[in-house]
């Protein structure tokens, strides 16, 4: 086996949080043989520019999905259930729903 | 100071100061309080030089990396490292030039000196050799900058302890990549435990001169200036020889120290480096970049 | 493998037209989408080569990384070759999404199975070749995958979201430089003119492809068998432009750049040319340039010699941090289960089948 394979080493999913006030979001991946150097990579490769407050990296095969055969179930949307939606209500105010909030 | 090498440095300083002549920067080492013409920071100026120095140097040689790296990710970060030394760089020698009266900008420092007028420690200049080896330099390097930016970070005039507290966190995280990969080849494979153990050997009788004193650090020591490396040395062998022992390697025992390179005596491998760091710039006289 | 999440004869229909039916609204494919094989093919193709692009691209710049006339340029130079760096990692892991490993991609470019773009088999000679590099050829790179931004797959459309938006940088810090050298010594200003007229060519007729449309100056053998690859990548919204179509917007956006700087493009035929409201250039005689540049040629050997010089130098760091990280992760969980098992879920979006952990036949006690 060719061990020393470049790129070969495991794979990790990298979120980061660039500002506060927004959730960790998915921002690529990265290769590495452990999760120090994966953090290290993480920031090399994804916050070279801008000031990002915080890195995760998970290790990809540690990301549970569902799969597609699992589709209907996990995925079969909630169109049809139009009481999970705003516009399905009357608005609060005359602006509509915009205006629900207003000051 | 009363080690042997002793007698080498003295020879050393003597050879130095026909160009120290020519160079007042290069100078101050070897003047004297008494000396009327010693611009009033001259020796500011001739240590921010040196450190200065250090950051181009290692910088150049790690850019000699690149492309070159184990992984894409090394090329990365290595080239991460480079980029902020040669930011060091920049910032340090643009002071320099201002404090030692003689008006020289970054890009005169660096690209108008010869060899010979260049102070930095000779552990810079280190060829990268192999893997080991650079880890091996940045391992010592990063430690001692770590401690060396934190206390200027401390010190009296604004501008510089501003800059040495932001070169402080970025010299941090060097130090970082340093002992993740010493960790990582010390306890990798047999061939990585013997080539990181090597590495050690190799740069470890170069580290002395970092913390050397001379009358230029004892100056700016005694009058508050900047801090003197020297009291950081403890400190510094404490926290390299926690990685070091830490990653299964053994601390290279003491032997001797190199000296020379704060005076302007470089290894025979500078020249080469030098030249090609101003090579195109050399070629164009009067040019603009 | 995802390739083979095919079910029965009759649900392939099914399944292409739901395909059909998402290309067509200009919907993204993800990962867990299926899609045809010559959609996975064509992808892997496109997106590895760009990859390998990117790569090998780091070489004739980064010549010159030691060399920088000031610590200015050092700085800009150091940086845009370790964007090209991250480039192309990113789209080794757009690629790793459709199923492939990038080791093997890597083992592909340096076996010669793979190749990266011919531009790059060109020396960089003197120093404004990193200004014409970065000013044409990224400038062409940009024109050539803005368009990739929107590309139907998902995950090369945000990989190359992020590269378009640093691409933009160099192309800038290209012109930066040529102006530099325009506005100094009659020396530097002729050092720049000689570095445009060995990249223009390469820039024109490399980074584009052949040229896929008989305008675009192909004999009719040519252009027709361009145009059924470029007709083919278009139907599947993998390209959105013909290779000429995308040379003409290069052409046109250079010309008034070069006058500005005050160099003159290698190309006599260049003018506008009003009726077409284009300027006209030289058609790209796609033959004998690649006749003449060839795969093997002294350079295209030299950068591949010089990755694989690389990879083989760092084979034994590698080998290192896989063995440390084996022991790290047998040491944290006595059952081993992390290291050294093919995994399930895998995969940048989450259905790749298999990542190969590290090794761990390096374990010493």
């Amino acid at each position: 086996m060719s061990r020393d394979r470049e790129g070969a080493p495991a794979s990790w999913e990298v979120f980061l949080r660039a500002r506060r006030g927004l959730a960790h979001q998915h921002a690529g991946s990265v290769r590495a043989a452990d999760p120090d150097a994966a953090l290290a990579m993480a920031r090399d490769l994804y916050a070279r520019r801008g000031d990002p407050l915080s890195l995760w990296v998970v290790r990809s095969d540690a990301v549970h999905t569902a799969s597609p055969d699992e589709r209907d179930p996990y995925f079969a949307g909630a169109h049809h259930k139009p009481y999970r939606y705003p516009e399905h209500f009357a608005p609060l105010t005359e602006k509509g729903p915009d205006g629900d909030h207003a000051e | 100071m009363t080690t042997p090498s002793d007698t080498w440095a003295a020879a050393a300083a003597a050879a130095a100061t026909p160009v120290a002549a020519e160079d007042t920067s290069c100078a101050a080492g070897a003047r004297t309080d008494a000396d009327p013409a010693r611009p009033a920071h001259a020796d500011l100026a001739a240590h921010l030089l040196r450190l200065g120095d250090d950051a181009l140097v290692l910088g150049q040689r790690l850019c000699q990396w690149i492309t070159r790296a184990p992984t894409i990710e090394e090329d990365l970060a290595l080239s991460n490292i480079a980029l902020d030394l040669i930011g060091h760089a920049r910032t340090l020698l643009t002071r320099s030039g201002q404090l030692d009266g003689t008006g020289r900008t970054e890009d005169d420092l660096a690209f108008t000196r010869s060899a010979r007028q260049f102070t930095n420690a000779l552990l810079t200049e280190l060829p990268n050799e192999d893997f080991a080896v650079t880890v091996a330099r940045q391992l010592v390097y990063t430690h001692y900058a770590v401690l060396h930016y934190e206390a200027l970070a401390g010190c009296a005039d604004a501008e510089l302890a501003a800059f040495g507290a932001r070169a402080a966190k970025e010299v941090a995280f060097h130090r970082l990549h340093a002992d993740r990969w010493t960790r990582r080849l010390g306890r990798g494979t047999p061939e990585s435990t013997r080539r990181m153990q090597r590495g050690l050997e190799r740069v470890w009788p170069y580290t002395g001169e970092l913390f050397d004193e001379d009358d230029v650090s004892r100056r700016l020591a005694a009058s508050g200036t900047v801090p003197s490396p020297a009291p950081l040395r403890g400190e510094w062998e404490q926290r390299v020889s926690d990685v070091v022992t830490d990653a299964g390697l053994t601390v290279p025992a003491a032997s001797w120290s190199a000296k020379g390179g704060r005076s302007g005596l470089h290894t025979e491998e500078f020249g080469p480096l030098i030249d090609e760091l101003q090579s195109v710039h050399r070629q164009f006289p009067g040019g603009t970049w | 493998m995802p390739a083979e999440r095919v079910a029965a004869p009759g649900a392939h229909d099914e399944l292409l037209a739901h395909f059909d039916a998402l290309i067509a609204e200009g919907a993204t494919i993800e990962t867990r989408d299926w899609m045809p094989d010559g959609y996975r093919r064509m992808l892997i193709r496109q997106i590895a080569q760009h990859a390998h692009s990117e790569i090998i691209g780091m070489q004739p710049e980064g010549a010159w990384l030691t060399r920088a006339p000031s610590l200015h340029r050092k700085s800009v130079l150091i940086a845009k070759v370790q964007d090209e760096a991250g480039h192309g990692l990113y789209l080794y892991s757009a690629a790793e999404t459709l199923g492939v490993d990038r080791a093997d991609l890597l083992e592909a470019l340096h076996q010669g199975q793979q190749r990266a773009s011919a531009t790059f088999n060109h020396p960089a000679l003197t120093w404004a070749d990193t200004g014409a590099i970065a000013w044409l050829t990224d400038g062409a790179a940009v024109i050539n995958q803005a368009p990739l931004c929107r590309t139907s797959y998902g995950p090369y459309a945000r990989a190359m979201r992020r590269v378009c938006q640093e691409e933009a940088f160099h192309v800038r810090q290209g012109y930066d430089l040529m102006r530099a050298l325009c506005e100094g010594t009659p020396d530097q200003k002729e050092m720049a003119q000689d570095a445009v007229n060995r990249w223009w060519l390469p820039a024109v007729a490399l980074m584009f492809g052949p040229p896929d449309t008989e305008a675009g100056g192909a004999d009719a053998r040519t252009a027709a068998l361009g145009a059924a690859v470029s007709r083919r990548a278009m139907a599947w919204g993998i390209k959105r432009h013909t290779n000429d179509e995308l040379r003409q917007r290069f052409v046109d956006s250079c010309v008034p750049q070069a006058e500005r700087l005050g160099l003159t493009l290698p190309d006599p035929a260049i003018r506008w040319n009003e009726e077409r409201g284009h300027y006209d250039f030289t058609p790209v005689d796609w033959d004998t340039y690649r006749e003449a540049l060839g795969d093997d040629t002294h350079w295209a050997r030299q950068r591949i010699a010089h990755r694989r010089a690389a990879h083989d130098d760092g084979a034994w760091v590698r080998e290192a941090a896989a063995a440390y990280a084996a022991r790290a992760d047998a040491g944290a969980s006595p059952a081993g289960a992390a290291a050294g098992e093919r995994t399930g879920t895998g995969g940048r979006d989450g259905t790749r089948s298999g990542v190969a952990a590290p090794q761990r036949t390096e374990e010493h006690t």
